[in-house]
């Protein structure tokens, strides 16, 4: 096993299988799965927190989700849907739902009740209350939620290339086939790299987003 | 005015948290709701702006009921402030108290304007405006929280246990800091406390409440201590209260004796200490109160408390004995 895979020039070049390429498709399928599983899991997540209704929802979807192992999802829509990029995002959805879920109910339910109330007693309309002191307020539980859901679906979204797709996977997926060793690292460095300038590049938006008053 | 028009509040679950109130609260004046927990002075201060509907009855701020209004724009015209002020934390100082202006359609620009001006106001220095209330000590919280709440210059304040939450030290600069501005804004206030001696102190009117919504007795501070309506309130008001009332009497119809030769004065005529060498523990005018004049006596080595003019010239002395007449005297006027 050796690194020359990854340091060869010709992997690097803009063609076809070329590991920038992969990168950017890779990227793609995570930022697909991490925007559809925002719109879907942030309102529900907000609004349980907000109103303490379903509870039970939020916590066992956290729990439900982790267990779901996505390859076996992904062979169940695949065949279920076919080939295509829907099966893929279904699953690495399913994957992004419960964290986020599970820190919007958590940021809504650590907001301290005086100052909501505050809020309310100062003439804010309900929309307001939840624009400009709630978000706001729990947008440092939210922003860790995002985090850990975008590390995971960044490791996982490997599994596309296994329905044919491309993706860092691909690099794993056919070095093993061909026992191309120095492939298989190749794509394990460069999806471990990508999870962690990802993280960092969200940490700085956190801190970015974040008001200084909440740290 | 605010009026309390038989209102009742009792809760789902059926515990009765105001029963049957009528009340006036008068235009410009402190009114202090004050009473153990669970007597429903709270509830009735959140019913003045709607933060809970009453079950039955009405309450109107002058002579406007405030059933009928829009809840957030009733809630911007009404100050209000909380236990541990309850600020926004993820905001600077500067924009929490810019957040009603805010509401009411002023650009950031004339809001964060307003809002300079009222912390100068409440005694905080400009540097405080830039900073975060988590960098705030609880004292320091507690007038943003006063300064939020005025921001709008709204005619009526409700202030739910606002000083409750400070150490005594604090609270005692902030009682100050209270009376001072008040004298100046004249705001018709409601203000909820569960400490006799705040509500004293700070009201012009005091409500007191006894447990399951009743009223126990309204009145002056004076009257209350003077006159306790029934066992309750003067168990309320405390044991020492014979002393406290003399908070309201003025000490200018007290005589005065000529200064005895043992007082030492310094060039200006102001006194400087006994010939024994003991401190005078302090001095009084015309315009403090007998309650000032028993502690001097009480406390001064000799058992004379000294009385000084507007310049700090000593112009008398009450002894002990001279002030124990007064008292007797003043006890049979009353």
């Amino acid at each position: 096993m050796n690194l020359n895979y990854l340091f060869d020039p010709a992997h690097w070049n803009l063609e076809d299988g070329s590991i920038p390429l992969l990168i950017l498709s890779h990227l793609w399928y995570v930022v697909l799965a991490l925007i559809i599983g925002t719109i879907i899991a942030l309102p529900i997540g907000l609004y349980i927190g907000h109103t303490g209704r379903g509870s039970f929802l939020a916590i066992n979807a956290g729990n439900a989700g982790r267990s779901l192992p996505t390859l076996g999802l992904l062979m169940l829509m695949v065949t279920l849907l076919g080939l295509g990029l829907t099966p893929v995002l279904i699953a690495l959805t399913v994957l992004v739902i419960p964290p986020i879920l599970t820190s919007a109910y958590a940021g809504m339910r650590s907001l301290d009740p005086r100052v909501v109330d505050a809020a309310r007693g100062m003439g804010m309309r309900p929309w307001q209350v939840l624009t400009k002191v709630e978000l706001p307020m729990a947008l440092p539980v939210l922003i860790s939620g995002f985090r850990s859901a975008a590390l995971q679906v960044v490791a996982t979204a490997t599994v596309a290339a296994a329905v044919g797709l491309n993706g860092l996977g691909r690099l794993l997926i056919d070095g093993l086939a061909v026992n191309d060793y120095s492939r298989v690292l190749a794509g394990a460095i460069v999806v471990a790299v990508l999870a962690v300038l990802l993280d960092l590049v969200l940490a700085l938006a956190q801190r970015w987003i974040v008001s200084p008053g909440l740290r | 005015m605010i009026t309390f028009d038989d209102v009742v509040k009792v809760y789902p679950g059926g515990s009765t948290a105001v029963d049957h109130l009528s009340l006036e609260l008068p235009t410009g004046k402190t009114t202090v709701f004050v009473g153990p927990s669970g007597c429903g002075k709270t509830t009735s201060l959140r019913m003045i702006n709607r933060m809970i509907q009453p079950t039955s009855g009405r309450i109107l701020i002058d002579g406007k009921d405030v059933a009928g209004q829009d809840e957030a724009e009733l809630r911007r015209g009404i100050g209000y402030v909380i236990q541990h002020a309850g600020l926004f934390p993820h905001r600077t100082v500067l924009d929490n108290v810019a957040t009603v202006p805010m509401l009411l359609g002023k650009s950031r620009r004339e809001a964060r304007a307003v809002a300079a001006e009222l912390l100068e106001r409440v005694g905080l220095a400009t540097e405080f405006a830039s900073r975060y209330p988590a960098q705030l000590s609880g004292g320091q919280q507690q007038r943003v929280g006063v300064a939020r709440a005025l921001a709008a210059d709204p005619p009526v304040m409700l202030m739910d246990e606002p000083f409750s939450a400070v150490d005594p030290v604090v609270r005692e600069g902030l009682h100050r800091e209270f009376l001072r501005l008040q004298k100046d804004l004249g705001k018709t206030i409601a203000m909820v406390t569960h400490d006799i001696d705040e509500a004293i102190k700070l009201g012009d009117v005091v409500v007191i409440f006894r447990q399951g919504g009743h009223l126990a007795q309204v009145g002056t501070p004076q009257e209350l201590l003077e006159h306790p309506a029934d066992e309750f309130v003067a168990e309320f008001v405390g044991r020492d209260r014979g002393v406290r009332s003399l908070s309201f009497d003025s000490a200018a119809d007290l005589p005065v004796r000529p200064l005895p030769a043992d007082l030492v004065l310094d060039d200006a005529g102001r006194p400087a200490g006994w010939s024994t060498g003991e401190s005078t523990g302090g001095t009084f005018t015309v315009a403090d109160s007998l309650r000032l004049v028993t502690d001097l006596a009480i406390s001064s080595p000799v058992g004379i408390a000294v009385r000084v003019d507007d310049h700090g010239k000593a112009d008398g002395v009450v002894p002990h004995h001279d002030l124990v007449d007064h008292l007797a005297a003043r006890r049979g006027r009353k």
